[in-house]
């Protein structure tokens, strides 16, 4: 079962929600949706399930082009947001619902319905109403009538955002485990980057609509194929600093000279963008070749056991992630190191040209 | 109360609002409570007063009624309920207007609930005007209504019917239902129709198993209107009927016998015709101010 997107666009009266998408999702892969809100991630998912019909390109599963099929001839399944389930069936009969319909045997229904409340930790809530239990056992509830139907595509937006922080770390370590055994397709659609991560599999990076890039998920973060995609993938933001190499040198903002390091020896002279991962600054040198960069500090957000540092020079501002608790008052002079053979490279038009050779270069 | 420090945000609300509860007894003093106590009875006493003499009057004989002045039925009777129920001409009344009510209640409701889900679901060319527009069939006096309406029932052989009344009473009933229906429909999530067409629910099985039990209280909210309003509704009932389909209403106009007005049965037919509003209200009792708000809340 694979699900191929051929060049889809959808607008609505005059705005555009997505436009010329190309996706290729193979069978049984775990694909994550990252993007922003209002980047098309939800309309994809839409277009996936048929709840909306492309304003023009294909949609094929299997080979089989299903762009005006309905919904209910689809074989999918969705979780919503919000947490939606049937308040006037028990949470038995809401798992049990797909079932019913499709006219399966009924001890085969008892089985599958038990089976995938333990999977998900609710057998024992099963006689009980959607409307009586707790946020994460309903989108639970939610889940289970999404997975016991063995659908041949299974869409997830944002299925996290209204728990709580433990229990979206719970439930995501539970939703790989439960997707490594299973084949169909999965699509994920969250607006973290850690989220991604954390969830592996592939990734769509997603802008205004547009599919930015598709890839397995740490060659996309690792990779960027353009500013765009490493900006939207990596929180806070990677930050990005104008320069100009010349034959010995690099310059940033015009006015910050470094001799030119191993590391951008083989970008040709011309302007670039450089662009930096706020974790990858740190507050003492971690190699020879570090640019040293003296800064001012505006705000330290301490939260937990991490601290964010904003900090300007004359030129452009940086965002830093460090680990651990750092106390900074506010206009402090700090001493940053930026490792040059962890920056990347991009073109004026936003492509990347260099990317750390440890990562395997362009 | 002790005065000892608290030590908790949830003990600092607990003993503001304590002291709150304290200093508002203390300003409100024992006069002003009466005070307060003897105007709601006024009220009360004002707005049940003619309900009162109404029931008093209904178990009164008539020359007790014409007597004098009487608090209580001092000769307690229910010779008016047992004319009512035994002779065919007072019951049929209740049965005729019965009859239309629940007919209108049925036609309307059954109208009203694709309508209303068409409003609330899907966008279409003038979806707004339209609602709107229905809207303004219940400002319209329903005097207006009335002589198209005899005209034409009269050419097409249903004046005098149930039917007749039922219809005509759609008018207003229609748009009513499906106003107050698009409200409560609005309150449940797209979402559920969505998961259900996923879960493969075909649309008729979906809206009579999930959705209409999401929004049975709004369902019974509307039937209570629809029944209110075609049940004292008096001006197209009695114009549209002669005496097949003849409304209790327009019975209780023609009481007029030999020996003066019936004031007795009158009053029992009254106490009668309140009856049914009663009870229906009754039940909807929770989710009237609901209702009343359109299913917005």
């Amino acid at each position: 079962m694979s699900l191929i997107l051929e060049n889809i666009d959808l607008e609505v009266g005059r705005e555009t929600h997505v436009e010329g998408v190309d996706l290729e999702l193979a069978p049984g892969s775990f694909n994550v949706l990252l993007g922003r809100t209002l980047s098309g991630k939800t309309t994809l998912m839409r277009l996936m399930a048929g709840l909306d019909v492309p304003t023009r390109g294909r949609i094929l599963m299997d080979g089989r082009d299903v762009t005006g099929v309905s919904v209910r001839r689809r074989n999918i399944s969705m979780v919503y947001q919000q947490f939606i389930n049937y308040p006037g069936l028990s949470v038995y009969e809401n798992i049990a619902s797909p079932l019913r319909l499709a006219n399966v045997q009924s001890h085969e229904i008892d089985r599958r319905v038990r089976e995938t409340a333990e999977m998900l930790h609710i057998e024992h809530l099963l006689d009980r109403y959607p409307l009586e239990l707790s946020g994460g056992q309903q989108q639970r509830t939610a889940m289970g009538r999404a997975l016991v139907k063995d659908a041949d595509v299974i869409l997830f937006d944002e299925p996290l955002v209204n728990l709580d922080y433990k229990l979206r770390e719970e439930f995501r370590e539970e939703l790989r485990a439960l997707f490594s055994e299973r084949h169909c397709i999965a699509v994920y659609a969250t607006t973290e980057p850690a989220e991604a991560l954390a969830l592996g599999g592939n990734t769509a990076v997603l802008h205004e609509g547009r599919l930015l890039q598709y890839g397995r998920t740490e060659d996309v973060y690792h990779r960027p194929r353009d500013i765009r995609s490493a900006e939207m993938f990596s929180e806070p933001p990677m930050n990005v600093i104008d320069g100009i190499v010349s034959g010995s040198e690099v310059t940033f903002d015009h006015h910050l000279h470094f001799p030119l390091d191993d590391a951008f020896r083989n970008l040709p002279p011309g302007d670039y963008r450089f662009g930096v991962r706020a974790s990858h600054i740190s507050l003492t040198p971690q190699a020879e070749s570090d640019i040293r960069l003296e800064m001012t500090v505006d705000l330290a957000e301490i939260s937990g056991s991490e601290t964010f540092l904003h900090a300007h020079n004359d030129w452009f501002e940086v965002t830093v992630h460090l680990a651990g608790v750092h106390e900074f008052s506010v206009d402090e002079a700090v001493s940053l190191y930026f490792p040059t053979h962890r920056m990347y490279a991009f073109d004026r038009q936003g492509g990347v040209v260099h990317i750390p050779t440890h990562l395997g270069g362009v | 109360m002790t005065d000892s420090m608290p030590a908790t945000p949830e003990e600092v609300r607990r003993r503001a609002a304590a002291t709150d509860r304290q200093r508002r007894r203390q300003a409100r003093p024992v006069s002003r409570q009466w005070r307060r106590r003897g105007l709601m009875a006024l009220y009360i006493v004002f707005v049940l007063l003619p309900i009162y003499w109404l029931l008093n009057m209904s178990f009164q004989s008539n020359t007790e009624i014409l007597g004098g002045l009487t608090l209580w039925p001092e000769n307690f009777t229910v010779e008016h309920y047992t004319k009512i129920f035994t002779e065919a001409s007072w019951y049929m009344g209740y049965v005729n207007s019965l009859g239309y009510v629940l007919m209108n209640m049925l036609i309307s409701i059954v109208v009203a609930l694709p309508a209303a889900y068409a409003f609330s679901r899907y966008q279409f060319i003038g979806d707004k005007h339209l609602f709107f527009w229905l809207l303004t069939n219940l400002m319209a006096p329903p005097a207006v209504f009335l002589l198209p309406y005899f005209q034409l029932y009269y050419t097409v052989g249903l004046f005098d019917t149930h039917f007749a009344v039922a219809l005509a009473h759609c008018l207003f009933n229609i748009p009513l239902a499906v106003w107050i229906l698009e409200g409560f429909m609005s309150g449940v999530p797209k979402e559920i129709d969505e998961t259900a067409f996923i879960d493969g629910y075909s649309f008729p099985r979906f809206f009579i198993k999930i959705f209409i039990p999401m929004i049975s209280s709004g369902i019974g909210v509307t039937l209570f209107f629809l029944f209110m309003f075609s049940w004292v509704e008096l001006l197209l009932a009695s114009t549209l009927t002669a005496t097949e389909a003849q409304p209790i209403a327009s019975v209780m106009t023609q009481t007029k016998g030999a020996s003066g007005i019936d004031w007795g049965a009158l009053a029992a037919a009254g106490v009668l015709t309140i009856l049914p509003g009663i009870v229906v209200v009754y039940f909807v009792r929770h989710h009237i101010a609901k209702g009343f708000a359109l299913g917005r809340t």
